[in-house]
């Protein structure tokens, strides 16, 4: 192969359900690594587009939930593997995006990967952790039963380019929703390339979706969107919480402000997007 | 030429009076009428797909945005044509063309419901005399398989019911064997059974197979006497397309000229959102003009169009994208 061989150049694009198309506004916008070079073209999401997405959730949003809970846990476990064995892969986009070592890079990578996995084991215990009998003054068994949201947005770390999307995304929809998430405005690949394999992991097609743009852009229009059940904006920066809280509102969306990546908060998210359906059962005799 | 040279089999075996519009030639041969068709120059189909191309880069802004989608929904013609129907489904679907948001009554009210001839008289109990038009399939709507007689009675049956629209479908077959005569005059009986109602004549393009048949089919059914020339039952494959609407479009304006007579079209099957709405509506402005920018001359048949159209409505004016559910299904 000659040396002077031309660099090809990447257009990274949106995962919108199930398929990769660009942004319908046709923008896109330079991506550049720690020091300011060049790494690639992104995709730059407008309002419309997060409606399309939108779309596309809320269709998914039921075969996803109507999965067994054993089955969702297999698809994340799945992409969980193929995150593995390009492992390398993500690892060298996160070095180069965050401008940090290479062994830091790849610890990350196998943190969020870990984290996955993780989430791939809490799809059937939800119910048992989330759920249960209640104690009822009566020939009555009462169960509470945690079922998805729905649709969630989330906005992911700014800096944090890969551990940093795993945590606002697979909390979410392990417990059963499908998620529309805005990855890191600056730091978007490693993002983009999970979405790449999320292509080959058996998700339904709408249940992931993943833009790239503005914060600034999307967040007010993720907030007033009003078929959008759920909300993450724990990676937002906090100046801007009460304006998106306040539009959140009048939709009645869950919210969840928590920051941090350990398992207290972890399990926090899960809890976050689930509501509770209380169900009564004649015993009998 | 006298209307009497017309020998057609009717319900109740009495002639037919055949209603002369003004300005439009009888035919009583084969021959008149290929003469006539034989007019029509060919159609350009790369052409016309390309013009459509360019027309659906056209994007409508904020005021503009507005009022295309407001006279959008006014030419709704909200549609059930299941075997599931139920009057209790028909009653609900009418209440909803009257006032399509229940909870927003400047949101103007569509144009016509369209159900089977049985329903007729379900949907007239409910429409009353609101503005709304009650339109009803007819001719052994979806495949026009019957004798005449059938689809004459079936016409005077939703007529008589309280239907002030009809929408008859063409014998594609007889069309699409040459049998052109018997084509025009079966849509000459219907229009004569219809009295005052207006005629809608489907033309089921997805089974005409060329844009040059879609022309002549169109040509035949204004020379008929349609008031609408309607693009598909919306129960084959192939429902209506920018392409097949263009040239559609293209033959009411040629027809206005030639004859003076201004006639309808109404696009039908397959028209879910609003951004294609609002794509049929600028083609019909660059190509017939704005005079049929209205609900009495153009028409969407369709069900689940009016509820995107009501979502971007409610965006446009709060500026939140709303939910689907906030509207009630069909």
């Amino acid at each position: 192969m000659s040396e002077n061989r031309l660099e090809i150049r990447k257009t990274y694009k949106l995962l919108v359900n199930g398929a990769f198309p660009r942004s319908e506004s046709g923008r896109t916008y330079e991506v550049v690594d720690a020091e300011g070079k060049f790494i690639a073209n992104v995709a730059q999401a407008s309002r419309k587009d997060l409606r399309e997405a939108v779309v596309a959730a809320r269709a998914a949003q039921a075969k996803w939930w109507s999965q067994s809970a054993y089955n969702r846990g297999q698809v994340i476990y799945r992409l969980a593997e193929m995150a593995e064995s390009r492992h390398a892969e993500i690892a060298e986009a996160v070095e180069l995006s965050e401008g940090v070592k290479s062994k830091e890079a790849r610890k990350s990578v196998s943190r969020g990967i870990d984290r996955m996995v993780w989430y791939a084991g809490w799809t059937d215990k939800i119910a048992q952790v989330f759920g249960g009998a209640n104690p009822v003054a009566g020939p009555f068994f009462n169960f509470s039963l945690p079922v998805p949201s729905g649709v969630v947005a989330a906005v992911a770390h700014p800096t944090n380019s890969f551990e940093g999307l795993i945590d606002v995304t697979f909390g979410a929809i392990a417990a059963g929703n499908s998620v529309i998430v805005l990855a890191s405005s600056d730091r978007p690949v490693p993002a983009v390339l999970l979405g790449e394999m999320s292509a080959v992991s058996d998700f339904p097609g709408g249940v992931l979706n993943i833009l790239t743009g503005k914060v600034e852009e999307l967040a007010p229009v993720m907030a007033s969107h009003e078929d959008i059940d759920g909300l993450d904006i724990g990676c937002v920066q906090a100046t801007e919480h009460t304006a998106l809280i306040s539009a959140a509102a009048g939709s009645i969306k869950r919210v969840f402000e928590g920051q941090g990546f350990d398992e207290t908060t972890a399990v926090r998210r899960l809890r976050t997007f689930i509501e509770t359906s209380t169900v009564w059962h004649t015993k009998g005799q | 030429m006298t209307s009497s040279a017309l020998r057609l089999v009717t319900p109740d075996s009495t002639g037919i009076e055949i209603p002369t519009r003004k300005n439009l030639p009888t035919f009583v041969t084969e021959s008149g009428l290929r003469t006539e068709l034989k007019k029509l120059s060919g159609i350009d189909a790369v052409g016309a797909e390309a013009r459509i191309a360019k027309l659906s880069t056209r994007s409508l802004k904020k005021e503009t945005k507005k009022y295309a989608i407001d006279l959008a929904i006014s030419m709704v013609d909200l549609t059930t044509l299941e075997g599931a129907d139920t009057a209790g489904r028909v009653a609900s679907l009418c209440t909803k063309a009257m006032h399509p948001d229940a909870n927003n009554l400047s949101v103007p009210s569509v144009a016509a419901v369209c159900v089977y001839p049985d329903m007729v008289a379900n949907a007239r109990a409910v429409i009353g005399s609101s503005p709304v038009h009650v339109a009803s399939v007819s001719t052994a709507f979806p495949s026009g398989r019957a004798s005449l007689a059938v689809k004459l009675l079936d016409t005077k049956d939703a007529v008589e019911a309280g239907a002030d629209e009809i929408d008859m479908v063409i014998d594609r077959g007889a069309f699409l064997s040459g049998n052109l005569f018997k084509v025009y005059e079966e849509i000459v009986a219907v229009k004569a059974v219809c009295g005052t109602a207006h005629l809608k004549v489907i033309l089921e393009t997805g089974e005409l197979v060329t844009y040059d048949n879609v022309r002549k089919a169109s040509w035949l059914a204004m020379l008929a006497g349609a008031d609408f020339i309607k693009t598909s039952t919306g129960k084959v494959g192939v429902n209506a397309t920018l392409p097949v609407a263009l040239v559609m479009l293209e033959a009411v304006r040629d027809f206005a000229e030639e004859y003076g007579e201004l006639v309808g079209v109404k696009v039908a099957g397959g028209i879910r959102t609003t951004k294609d709405a609002l794509k049929y509506l600028v083609v019909v402005n660059e190509t017939a003009g704005s005079s049929w920018l209205t609900p009495e001359y153009f028409r969407f048949g369709a069900s689940s169009l009016l509820n995107d159209l009501l979502l971007q409505r409610t965006k446009q004016l709060s500026g939140n994208y709303a939910r689907p559910d906030r509207f009630s299904g069909d």
